[in-house]
């Protein structure tokens, strides 16, 4: 790890250099960080037409028989499987509403992963702080009913209390034992997965005369309200709230300077006073409690509002993607939650229109990932030339803590 | 922030080791357990109910062997052995004693459980355990993988994903040209994305966990985005057959142990070959004693003329090798067909047995079959029809996993430069 902080920062030059510049290693700039994000997005974009290209099974037939009219097929399909992702994502006022609907958990869980890592923690275990969290949010859903503006709230917190105790266990257990939070929030996931399984299937949740695990729905008013008949919802603006008060915890709060200056430096921050231990517990709390919220929003923010096996979905995971194109910066998150709703709610469209199944976005994400963890892909491919201080990422030092 | 420090004048008083404090925190888990099989399992169960176990398989050359037990009485033996080997780890402090006492404890623990679970009924304890053998198969290769790469200092959080890809790529060549083709294509699609992995971790200095989360991502998306829009266009690219058990001669005939241990399918009689092997290899070769030296110390390893670097990628690479025989596993041996994310977690699960086998091959596979017993417990206990819900019993190898790291078993210590990129000077 470099000890001094690199001269110039990037957005965020208040305080310490955040993960942003040591992860970026683009460096100074803010033109060449955003450009290697861009160039990674797009990269992606054409390494998923090949797939497109070479999945495409009648079309492969052809290719002997008729390369011409292969290549004119080829090409339409992949045309039309990325407008289809254009038009699902921001092609009407519909588009756009289920971008921002699809990008509302991405958000919440993108920032419960980049408060992790800012203090140098690495959150797997978002989906399991989802799936407790929801929990909790739901059954004050449909156990109360009371005045809306009072029992969303209730909801909201009940979510944060819960996601933010799950997620807890893995920064206590770091601070007290050093069991590394990789190994125990992936583990925690596990467990979380199969506990709501059981709940579902308990007489507190599930549905009467139902056998499978599925839960009671939420009374009306705890359901998220939406825009007229859209999906788009209050969740939104929760999230918005959400990346403003992680942006002032982490730049404007004396606790979130020291969650920062753990992440920087343990051992420094354990010297100029800073009780390590407990921080790691608060930032696996704040983070769990993002992600609390995000399980909350898939439960009270889509028809039917009832619970079911694994509702977080994949969304644990993609924000480990979306923190890392963020930057691990709350503006950063929101901008890359954008691009992955937009990324879903196109994939949908995608799926039902041009017949591409949804899990091509995965595949993007991925290859996203790796090209924004490894800048040195993207500028090889792309010819840029490489920054004075080249660091590789890293924020884990083993599994011994 | 910090609490003024009023204890320094206390004088200081000689605390307990790490060890000793351990040993009487198993022996206190001891004689809870204890405490708990009385109640839980002795009074908990019907006066009369007698446990009937099978200890030989349908149509075994020695057929029709069984054990008949009363589950009470049972229940209250064991209790009262927990309580003493309880007792007696709390008043010796004996370091020495603690894992054996506690392994012995945990044993008697499963059974009588198990016979609680079968009270007045029959069931197959040979089957259970021959499932306990087979479904320990992929746990320990994962396993074995994470072990490969992080005896090297590259941590392999992507085993989930070289399962699923290998399990994937087995499938579709088994189908076009016969398993052992499959075989091939699986082990060579687990070291491909070795190599990646290696790639990312070693050239480009990525961070280790996030190029494994990365690969995993990757594996589920590109492979359930082709099952959907290829496997489900051509379904005869989804049939491969499957490695069949064939029963070894002599071996298998012995009781119990012949139908547990020798008549399996190839991968369980290579897996029994591998661990082996490897131990041998990791602790009595020159290839293991450069590999662990890279591991603990890259520097110094370095120094004496070792190439780090191409010691790390050969061992990545070799470790995909195995990741993609386990992947095999799944598709041409246990179901014979590829479904999205077939591999549900195994590989996360291998992560487990390798940290609680302490990154030796030998002790990785005593962790499979924990693992394994796991995994077999809630399929067969279905069938008894007891209250416990399978969701807890899914949950316990997680739970087992977080108890381990977290130290409660003794300390897991990983090799020293895990995870740490080497830069040469």
């Amino acid at each position: 790890m470099n000890d001094a902080p690199p001269p110039d920062g990037g957005w965020d030059d208040q305080g310490y250099p955040g993960w942003f510049q040591r992860v970026s290693g683009v460096g100074s700039s803010v033109g060449q960080a955003v450009l290697v994000p861009a160039l990674a997005v797009l990269t992606a974009l054409i390494i998923g037409a090949f797939i497109i290209a070479i999945t495409d099974v009648d079309t492969l037939r052809i290719w002997g028989s008729d390369p011409g009219e292969a290549f004119g097929l080829t090409m339409s399909g992949i045309f039309d499987a990325y407008k289809a992702l254009f038009v699902g994502s921001v092609g009407s006022p519909r588009a756009i509403s289920e971008t921002l609907y699809a990008a509302t958990p991405l958000i919440l869980a993108g920032l419960a992963v980049a408060v992790g890592f800012q203090a140098g923690l690495f959150n797997i275990g978002v989906n399991g702080q989802m799936l407790i969290g929801g929990m909790a949010g739901l059954w004050v859903g449909f156990t109360f009913s009371l005045p809306m503006i009072i029992h969303i709230p209730l909801v909201v917190i009940a979510a944060i209390v819960f996601g933010g105790m799950w997620a807890a266990i893995a920064g206590f257990l770091k601070a007290r034992t050093g069991a590394h939070e990789v190994i125990t929030t992936i583990m925690l996931n596990f467990i979380a997965l199969y506990l709501i399984d059981y709940l579902l299937k308990s007489s507190w949740f599930q549905e009467p005369g139902r056998n499978d695990p599925i839960s009671k729905p939420a009374n009306p008013s705890a359901h998220f309200p939406t825009l007229g008949d859209y999906r788009l919802n209050i969740g939104f603006v929760i999230a918005l709230g959400a990346v403003w008060f992680v942006w002032w915890l982490m730049y404007r709060s004396t606790i979130g300077f020291e969650f920062r200056a753990v992440g920087f430096n343990p051992s420094g921050a354990k010297y100029a006073g800073m009780n390590v231990a407990w921080i790691y517990v608060a930032v696996m709390a704040v983070s769990g409690a993002l992600a609390g919220i995000g399980g909350a929003n898939q439960i009270l923010g889509l028809e039917p509002y009832r619970g079911i096996s694994n509702f977080a979905g994949t969304v644990g995971f993609d924000a480990i993607a979306l923190a890392l194109l963020g930057r691990s910066h709350p503006v950063g998150v929101l901008i890359a939650g954008l691009l992955f709703g937009a990324l879903r709610a196109g994939g949908r469209e995608m799926q039902g229109a041009a017949g591409i199944p949804i899990d091509l976005v995965l595949v993007l994400q991925a290859l996203i990932i790796v090209m924004i963890a490894a800048p040195e892909l993207v500028r090889a491919i792309y010819r840029i030339k490489t920054p004075e201080e080249e660091t590789g990422t890293t924020i884990s030092t083993g599994w011994g803590g | 922030m910090t609490t003024a420090t009023s204890t320094s004048d206390v004088p200081v008083r000689t605390r307990a080791t790490p060890q000793e404090r351990r040993a009487t925190g198993v022996g206190i888990v001891l004689i809870v357990l204890g405490v708990f099989v009385f109640w839980a399992f002795g009074l908990g169960s019907e006066p009369g109910a007698d446990a009937t176990f099978n200890l030989s398989l349908p149509g075994a050359t020695f057929e029709n062997i069984t054990w008949v037990v009363s589950a009470r009485w049972l229940a209250f033996a064991v209790a009262v052995i927990l309580a003493f080997l309880g007792g007696m780890i709390l008043r010796r402090s004996n370091v020495r004693w603690t894992n054996l006492a506690l392994a012995i404890g945990l044993i008697l623990f499963a059974l009588a459980f198990l016979t609680w679970a079968a009270g007045g009924k029959s069931f197959s304890l040979v089957g259970m355990l021959r499932s306990t053998v087979l479904l320990s198969v992929p746990v320990t290769l994962g396993a074995m993988t994470g072990l490969m790469c992080e005896r090297v200092a590259v941590i392999n959080i992507a085993i989930e994903g070289q399962l699923l890809t290998a399990a994937f790529v087995g499938t579709i060549v088994g189908s076009a040209w016969g398993i052992w083709a499959g075989l091939v294509g699986a082990m060579l699609t687990g070291a491909l994305l070795g190599a990646v992995l290696a790639v990312l971790a070693i050239k480009f200095r990525i961070d280790q966990i996030i190029a494994g989360v990365v690969i995993n991502i990757f594996a589920l998306g590109l492979t359930s985005f082709l099952a959907r829009r290829v496997l489900s266009e051509a379904p005869d690219l989804n049939s491969p057959g499957r490695f069949t058990a064939f029963k070894i001669p002599i071996l298998g005939d012995i009781p119990v142990l012949g139908p547990m241990f020798f008549e399996h399918n190839l991968f369980v009689y290579a897996t029994f070959i591998l661990v082996i092997v490897l131990h041998f290899g990791l602790f009595y070769t020159r290839w293991g004693l450069r590999s662990r030296s890279v591991g603990e110390h890259p520097k110094a390893a370095d120094t004496v003329g070792i190439n780090v670097y191409r010691t790390r990628y050969r061992n990545v690479i070799l470790g995909g090798f195995i990741a993609g025989f386990g992947g095999a596993f799944f598709t041409l041996a246990q179901v014979s067909r590829f479904e999205e994310n077939l591999t549900a977690g195994i590989g996360f699960i291998g992560l487990a047995a390798m940290i609680f086998g302490r990154w030796m091959p030998l002790g990785v596979f005593g962790a499979g079959l924990v693992f394994g017993f796991a995994l077999a417990l809630q399929q067969k206990l279905g069938i008894l029809g007891t209250p416990i819900p399978s969701e807890f019993l899914s949950m316990t190898p997680y739970i087992v996993t977080i108890i381990v790291v977290a130290g409660v078993v003794g300390r897991a210590r990983p090799p020293a430069a895990d995870g740490k990129p080497y830069i040469k000077d």
